[in-house]
């Protein structure tokens, strides 16, 4: 640096410092490059590569037992919507895919709402307690991922069987006589599918809540403003990157769920993820399963990409 | 009306934790404040001061007692249903809402109309100065721009008392000096009972009409700033507030309107009395740095210390072993300071500037 600071007329040394500063900036470059390399060898080797393969897949013909055949077809997307008459060839209109499209939306979308509902007053309840104890809350909140998905969601069909801890218990009390069928439906699934992601919920909330200075909440009620107006116009407003983030930590996965709909739905009432399953497995039609895959994906995304900018856009036209 | 206090707690006690751990912040504590004061509660940390005022704003409830504002008591009422409003300690400002939707909460909040709240909103920023600045978010703006916006929100409500729990506390000192005087003219235009919390003996003798001191819970003295300064009721008040020297005397009688008290070392004070002191008895006297003359050329101390500081030098003067006192001497108009280490000095303490202690 001393070197460039020297008058003007050394014009060959500053090409010099010129010179090497180049070499300098090219030699960090490359550093960074070479320090990024592992975690862009992951991204592609298994983040855009499968997806590339899915991609590829969708458009082309399915084997006789699974796999693919090397000819270009859009029939995995036709076949989404319509169905081949076996005889004459003609295409009809055939929603059953679909419904089992809005199922899973309906059904992830009433499990994000239900533990959004939930989940509020508990991660609010957490974020109240003195400093020392909130510690101990996340850890209980957290206790139900030590055990196994599968196995949890096995004990929810347990309870709620005909024969369950629900209906024995209603009929011990002389409120039921006969078993109510909770097990196969679609209140069951969506029970299931609240039981495992409502911590998905809670935290996010519990972090956003957590960092909030509740002499706000003192400054508010100063203000005139009641219980409820204090929620509805600085708690709410201030936990909303929480809400956000939680809506989608449960929504997303809650749409393509597969454990809980196959267990606790049964065949009637199926859901994305055992329906994209089926595809690579007793169907053998792996083109159809990709595009299965492809349109719930791009699907979420564009909702995602409409959730996130009114959700965020909201609050600046509120608030800006 | 006027004799009404705007605020008044009446044995007020208020204990945090239950049983044998529990603190006891407030106790006893019976105060009024009158309508349109500036009125301080000055105290170290943890004497109570910020607990008294969020029980006049209602955050917290008192364990026995009770608090009446404008005569009527307040117990049962929450904060939003209390005609006063806050400037809290680090301003609490709303950060999702420009600065104007800060200053005009409390008015939709009582369901001001849209048109309303936006003229006050402009004379609000005019007020505490800050035109044109509505649309800021408040980590757009300076410390002392947020404390300006923290005012201006608790005045849009025209509260009858505003409390402020040390609003100058996170300000540098120039801004600090500033915020004073714009505080004092504040409450002078706006007519409304200011109490103030704060922990700064220059703040509150700067801006008050009354001060209470406070420590443990207890208000030791009451008065205004003059009274505070001048005629500290006891040792905490007095080591408090300002500098002291503390000496150990012994009364010899009375002398007119003063009591002659003896020191050893052959100092002799003519000093404000507090109650009846027998001859004999040992008391302890405050002296202000400030009121004690030195003279050139007299045997009774030495110069052991000088501190410059400015308009004036403080000495350290050495009497015995165990008896020095601070002086506070103005300098001379050169600015040279008066006497040196080592100089023996004459000590003249007039009739008066020696109070008596009572504890």
């Amino acid at each position: 640096m001393s070197v460039a600071t020297l008058p003007a007329e050394s014009t060959p040394a500053s090409e010099r410092v010129a010179r090497a500063q180049a070499i300098a900036r090219k030699r960090w470059l490359r550093t960074r490059w070479g320090l990024s390399a592992p975690a862009l060898v992951i991204i592609g080797l298994f983040g855009i590569l499968p997806l590339m393969i899915m991609v590829i897949y969708s458009f082309l013909e399915a084997g006789e037992y699974g796999g693919v055949v090397w000819n270009f077809s859009t029939d995995a997307y036709v076949s989404f919507l319509f169905q081949r008459d076996i005889f004459d060839g003609t295409l009809a209109f055939s929603p059953d895919y679909l419904i089992i499209y809005l199922r899973s939306i309906a059904l992830a979308f009433a499990t994000t709402v239900i533990c959004l509902a939930l989940g509020f007053p508990t991660a609010y309840f957490m974020a109240t307690r003195p400093p020392h104890r909130r510690q101990m809350w996340v850890f209980l909140i957290t206790i139900p991922f030590w055990s196994n998905l599968l196995v949890r969601t096995l004990a929810v069909m347990l309870i709620i069987r005909d024969e369950g801890l629900v209906n024995d218990l209603l009929i011990w009390l002389g409120i039921i006589d006969k078993p109510i069928v909770l097990l196969y439906t679609n209140f069951a699934t969506m029970l299931g599918l609240l039981y495992s992601f409502l911590p998905f919920m809670v935290l996010p909330l519990y972090a956003s809540l957590e960092k909030m200075d509740f002499r706000l909440v003192e400054a508010g009620f100063d203000l005139y403003a009641t219980r409820g107006k204090v929620l509805r116009r600085i708690i709410i407003p201030l936990a909303r990157p929480g809400i956000v983030a939680g809506c989608l930590l449960v929504f997303i996965p809650a749409i393509g769920a597969y454990v809980t709909p196959l267990i606790l739905g049964g065949g009637k009432h199926l859901m994305i993820g055992p329906l994209i399953a089926l595809q690579f497995g007793s169907s053998r039609n792996w083109p159809l399963g990709s595009a299965q895959a492809l349109i719930l994906m791009v699907g979420v995304m564009i909702a995602l990409l409409f959730y996130v900018r009114s959700a965020t856009g909201k609050a600046q036209a509120l608030h800006g | 009306m006027a004799d009404i206090a705007a605020v008044e707690a009446r044995a007020v006690t208020k204990i945090f934790g239950a049983g044998a751990e529990g603190v006891r912040a407030l106790d006893d504590v019976s105060v009024a404040i009158r309508q349109n004061e500036f009125f301080t509660l000055l105290g170290p940390s943890g004497c109570g001061k910020t607990t008294l005022l969020r029980l006049i704003a209602g955050f917290e409830q008192p364990s026995s007692g009770e608090i009446l504002l404008k005569g009527s008591p307040v117990e049962h009422l929450p904060p939003y249903q209390r005609a006063v409003n806050t400037v809290f300690q680090s301003y609490a400002l709303f950060p999702h809402m420009t600065v104007a939707q800060n200053i005009s909460f409390g008015l939709e909040m009582r369901g001001a109309p849209k048109e309303k709240t936006g003229s006050v909103v402009e004379e609000m920023l005019a007020l505490v100065k800050m035109t044109g600045l509505g649309n800021r978010r408040p980590s757009q703006l300076s410390g002392g721009q947020q404390q300006r916006v923290a005012l201006a929100r608790a005045l849009a409500n025209h509260p009858e008392v505003l409390l402020l729990d040390e609003p100058l506390s996170a300000l540098d000192l120039k801004l600090r000096q500033e915020m004073r005087s714009e505080l004092k003219n504040l409450q002078r235009r706006t007519g409304i009972t200011f109490v103030f919390v704060t922990h700064d003996q220059e703040e509150a003798l700067t801006m008050s009409d009354r001060i209470a001191v406070m420590s443990k819970g207890k208000i030791q003295q009451l008065g205004a700033p003059l009274d505070i300064y001048e005629r500290p009721v006891n040792r905490f008040v007095a080591d408090f507030i300002g500098d002291t020297n503390f000496i150990e005397a012994a009364v010899d009688g009375r002398e007119g309107d003063f009591v002659h008290c003896r020191v050893e070392g052959g100092l002799d004070f003519l000093a404000h009395p507090t109650g009846n002191p027998a001859p004999g008895a040992k008391v302890t006297l405050a002296v202000r740095p400030e009121k004690i003359l030195l003279k050139a050329g007299g045997g009774l101390g030495t110069v052991a210390q000088t501190v410059y500081v400015g308009t004036d030098t403080n000495y350290e003067i050495r009497l015995s072993d165990s008896l020095r006192l601070n002086v506070r001497v103005q300098n001379a108009m050169d600015g040279r300071a008066q006497f040196a280490i080592g100089d023996k000095v004459g000590i003249d303490v007039p009739p008066g500037a020696a109070r008596m202690l009572v504890d």
